[in-house]
C-alpha cells in the first residue's frame, strides 16, 4: 500500500483523523479500490464513523496487490503524527503512508520544508473489515444544512449534554435535549430549539418522526464539517433506526452512524438474534451484539470471506422496533432475548441501527449454519456451537 | 536603576555585585537550565556561569557575561556559591511577570562571601524588596572533559526546525537517539516509543543546517528524561550547535538572545545511555 497526500489535503486527512478519535479508541484503515476507508467504532458499538478518501484525494493512490490488507492501531498513536494542525499547514508539503511489508509496519512519512523529513513506523494488529451496515437511501427523511447551522444549534446545549432529541414535522425540525424519564425533574433544563424548514439546503421529510441520539460523537463530524466548509447531510428514519450524518465531496465521503433510542425504551432491546445471521452478509467483527464478551470472541474468529455489502433497500425498514422479527426462525431467538437479564440503562443505544436491516427467511438458514461455529454469545443458546 | 538606598560602605563589604536593569536577563537564561533545585554560581572577571546538575549525566551552563551587567564588580578571582534555583527564580520574577513595555525589574544582586547569604534587590515602579538566599558550599561541577579537539561530529541548525521535532518528541520512548553522520540519514533523531518508532531527518543542505561537519557515523542514545529539559533552552534560543565526540558525549549550545538583544549562552552535556551501549 502506498499513497501519498499533499499540499492541504494533509490538514484534511490529520483532521479525519481527529474527527475519529472522537468516536473510538482504534482507527481502522483499509485501503480500497474506492479508496482508503478510515473507520472507527465506540465501545459500546452505538457509533460508528467513516472517512473514505478517494483516489483523487492522493497524488499516488496505491492499493496493495493482494487486497486484503486491513490494520487497527490505537488511533492515539497516529494522531501523536499529526499533532499540531498549524505546524502540518505551514511546513509539511506531503504526507506518505506505506505499508512496510518486512518490518510489519505501517510507514507514514512527512515531508516538510527546509528538507525536513518525519518518519513514524507504527505497529499496527490485523484485524476484519469494520463495515456498519447502513442504507442512506432507504431513510425517509434527509435535512442537508450547511455546517455552520448545525454547529451554531449545537452550541446551545452544554458540552456535557449526551443525548439529544431530533423531531421533524412537514416544515419544522426541533432540537431538545433529551431528559431520562427518572430524571429529577425539578432540577432538569429543558432547551429547545426550532428550525423551520427554510434554513435547511434541503429538507425531504416523509415520516414526521423524531429520534434521539448521543451529541458527544457527533461534534466530531461537526468539527470536521466547519473546518471543511462542507454542508452536513442527516439521515434518519424511524426511533430504533440509526441515524446517518454525511459530508461529501468530490475526494471524499464521512459518514457518522449513531444509533437512535428505540421506541420502546426497554432494555432488553438488541438485535444479538439477527446479529448472528447478519454476519456472514457483511463478514465484519460483529459489534452489533450487546454481549461485549461475544463480540470480542466474534472479532478474533471470524474469517468470512468476500465483499462487504450493504442490504438493498428492499429490506423493510418499518421493523425497526427490535423486538419485531420477520422470519420465524427468529422467534426461538426471541425467546431466549426475553430470558435474558435486564442491561445497564446505557445499552439502550448499543447495536441498534442494525434494527433495520432484515434478511429474506432463506438467506438466513444459510448463513445461520455458517455463523454457528463463529459466535459464541448467550450462555443460555444451547443451539448456538461454541467456537 | 542603581538603587541609591545602600551606602557606599555596604558596597564595600561585598565580594560580588552584579546589577542589571532588566531582571528578566537574568531569570530567562536561568529558566533554560532550572531542571534542578540547586545551582551552581561561579562568578569570574568575565561574568556569571551558573550549573545545574542531573544524576551526574547532565549538565547545563548558563554564561552571562560581564558586559551584560550594567554593573559588575568582582573583588577575588573567582567567587563561588551555590543557591537554590527554584527560590532565587521566584525572587527575580517577586513582581510577577509584567509584560508591560517599559517596566522591568531592576536587580542588584550582591554576595558578601562564604557564609554569607545571597542578596538580592528588587526594584518596580518605586517598590523595593531586599531578599536573602542562603547559599551553601559549592560542589564541584563535573568536568566532560568536552574539547573541540575530540569532537567528531558538529553541526549548526536554526533552533526553529529543531523546536517542533522537540515538541513532538514521542515520550513513551526512553532515549533520544542522535545519529550524525556525513552520508545518509546525515543528522537524525530518533524514537523508539509504545506506538512504534519515529525518525527526524535533517539534511545537510537543509537551509536551517548552518553548518555541517560530520566525520563519521555515529548514533548515540540519550535518556529522554535527561534531554527533554533542554526543550526550554532551546525555546530560547534562536540557533543550536550540536557536537559529539568520540566518546559519544553530547554538547548541545544554545545561542539566546535577551530582552535587549544581547547574546547569551546556555550549554548542555549529556552522557550517552550506558545501558544501550552494552546491548
Amino acid at each position: 500500500m502506498d499513497c501519498v497526500a499533499t499540499g492541504g489535503n494533509v490538514k484534511v486527512l490529520a483532521k479525519a483523523i481527529h474527527s475519529l478519535s472522537r468516536i473510538g479508541e482504534e482507527l481502522y484503515l483499509e485501503p480500497v479500490e474506492d479508496g482508503l476507508a478510515l473507520r472507527s467504532v465506540n465501545s459500546s458499538r452505538s457509533a460508528f464513523a467513516c472517512f473514505l478518501l478517494s483516489p483523487l484525494f492522493f497524488q499516488r493512490y496505491q492499493t496493495p496487490s493482494d487486497q486484503s490488507f486491513r490494520c487497527k492501531m490505537p488511533i492515539k498513536s497516529v494522531q501523536s503524527v499529526f499533532k499540531s494542525l498549524s505546524s502540518l499547514e505551514r511546513s509539511v508539503e506531503k504526507c506518505r503512508i506505506q505499508f512496510n511489508n518486512e518490518k510489519s509496519r505501517l510507514t507514514i512519512t512527512l515531508h516538510c520544508k527546509h528538507g525536513l523529513l518525519k518518519t513514524h513506523n507504527l505497529s499496527f494488529q490485523d484485524c476484519e473489515s469494520l463495515q456498519a451496515v447502513f442504507d442512506k437511501d432507504s431513510c425517509a427523511n434527509m435535512l442537508q444544512a450547511q455546517s455552520r447551522l448545525m454547529v451554531d444549534t449545537v452550541l446551545h446545549f452544554p458540552p456535557s449534554l449526551e443525548e439529544v432529541n431530533l423531531s421533524v414535522s412537514n416544515d419544522r425540525v426541533w432540537l431538545r435535549n433529551h431528559i431520562e424519564d427518572d430524571a429529577d425533574s425539578s432540577r432538569a433544563m429543558m432547551t429547545e430549539l426550532c428550525l423551520s424548514s427554510d434554513e435547511f439546503d434541503q429538507f425531504a421529510v416523509n415520516t414526521q418522526t423524531s429520534i434521539t441520539f448521543c451529541l458527544k460523537e457527533l461534534r466530531g463530524l461537526l468539527v470536521f464539517a466547519e473546518s471543511s466548509g462542507l454542508p452536513v447531510s442527516i439521515y434518519f428514519d424511524e426511533p430504533g433506526s440509526p441515524v446517518i450524518l454525511s459530508v461529501t465531496d468530490s475526494v471524499l465521503e464521512a459518514n457518522f452512524v449513531l444509533a437512535t433510542l428505540s421506541e420502546d425504551s426497554h432494555p432488553k432491546n438488541h438485535v444479538n438474534a439477527n446479529t448472528k445471521h447478519l454476519q456472514a452478509e457483511q463478514m465484519t467483527d460483529d459489534f452489533m451484539c450487546d454481549d461485549m464478551d461475544s463480540v470480542l470472541i466474534a472479532m478474533e474468529t471470524s474469517e468470512l470471506p468476500g465483499p462487504s455489502h450493504v442490504p438493498s433497500s428492499s429490506s423493510p425498514p418499518h421493523n425497526t422496533n427490535n423486538r419485531k422479527h420477520p422470519a420465524s426462525e427468529d422467534e426461538e431467538e426471541e425467546e431466549q432475548e426475553e430470558a435474558l437479564i435486564e442491561r445497564p440503562p446505557n445499552k439502550k443505544f448499543c447495536s441498534l441501527f442494525f434494527g433495520s436491516v432484515l434478511l429474506a427467511s432463506s438467506q438466513l438458514t444459510n448463513q445461520t449454519i455458517q455463523n454457528q461455529e463463529v459466535l459464541a454469545s448467550d450462555s443460555d443458546n444451547e443451539d448456538q456451537t461454541e467456537s | 536603576m542603581p538603587l541609591s538606598t545602600e551606602s557606599q560602605t555596604d558596597n564595600d563589604q561585598y565580594i560580588l555585585i552584579a546589577s542589571l536593569d532588566n531582571a528578566r536577563n537574568l531569570s530567562n537564561i536561568l529558566k533554560a537550565i532550572s531542571l534542578k533545585d540547586h545551582a551552581i554560581f561561579n562568578a569570574t572577571q568575565n561574568g556569571l556561569k551558573v550549573t545545574v546538575e542531573d544524576s551526574k549525566c547532565l549538565q547545563a551552563n548558563a554564561f552571562i557575561q560581564t558586559d551584560i551587567f550594567q554593573e559588575y564588580i568582582i573583588k577575588e578571582d573567582a567567587v563561588g556559591f551555590q543557591v537554590n534555583l527554584t527560590v532565587l527564580l521566584d525572587c527575580l520574577t517577586i513582581f510577577g511577570g509584567s509584560t508591560v513595555p517599559g517596566v522591568c525589574t531592576a536587580l542588584k544582586m550582591c554576595y558578601n562571601g562564604y557564609g554569607h547569604p545571597l542578596t538580592l534587590f528588587l526594584e518596580e515602579g518605586g517598590v523595593v524588596t531586599v531578599c536573602k538566599i542562603n547559599t551553601q558550599e559549592p560542589e564541584e561541577p563535573i568536568d566532560f572533559d568536552f574539547c573541540s579537539t575530540n569532537v567528531t561530529n558538529k553541526v549548526i541548525l536554526q533552533s526553529d526546525s529543531l523546536k517542533e521535532a522537540f515538541s513532538e518528541l514521542d515520550m513513551t520512548s526512553e532515549v533520544l537517539q542522535i545519529t550524525m553522520s556525513p552520508s545518509h540519514p546525515y543528522f537524525r533523531l530518533s524514537t523508539f516509543g509504545n506506538s512504534g518508532n519515529a525518525h527526524y531527518d535533517y539534511p545537510k543542505d537543509s537551509d536551517m543546517m548552518e553548518l555541517f561537519q560530520c566525520t563519521k557515523t555515529q548514533t548515540n542514545r540519550y535518556k529522554m528524561s535527561l534531554l527533554k529539559p533542554s526543550t526550554k533552552a532551546l525555546a530560547l534560543s534562536c540557533k543550536v550547535s550540536v557536537r559529539t565526540d568520540v566518546r559519544g558525549f553530547l554538547s548541545l549550545q544554545y545561542l539566546v538572545r535577551n530582552d535587549d538583544g544581547q547574546i547569551c549562552f546556555v550549554e548542555y552535556y549529556c552522557c550517552p545511555d550506558e545501558e544501550a551501549e552494552e546491548e
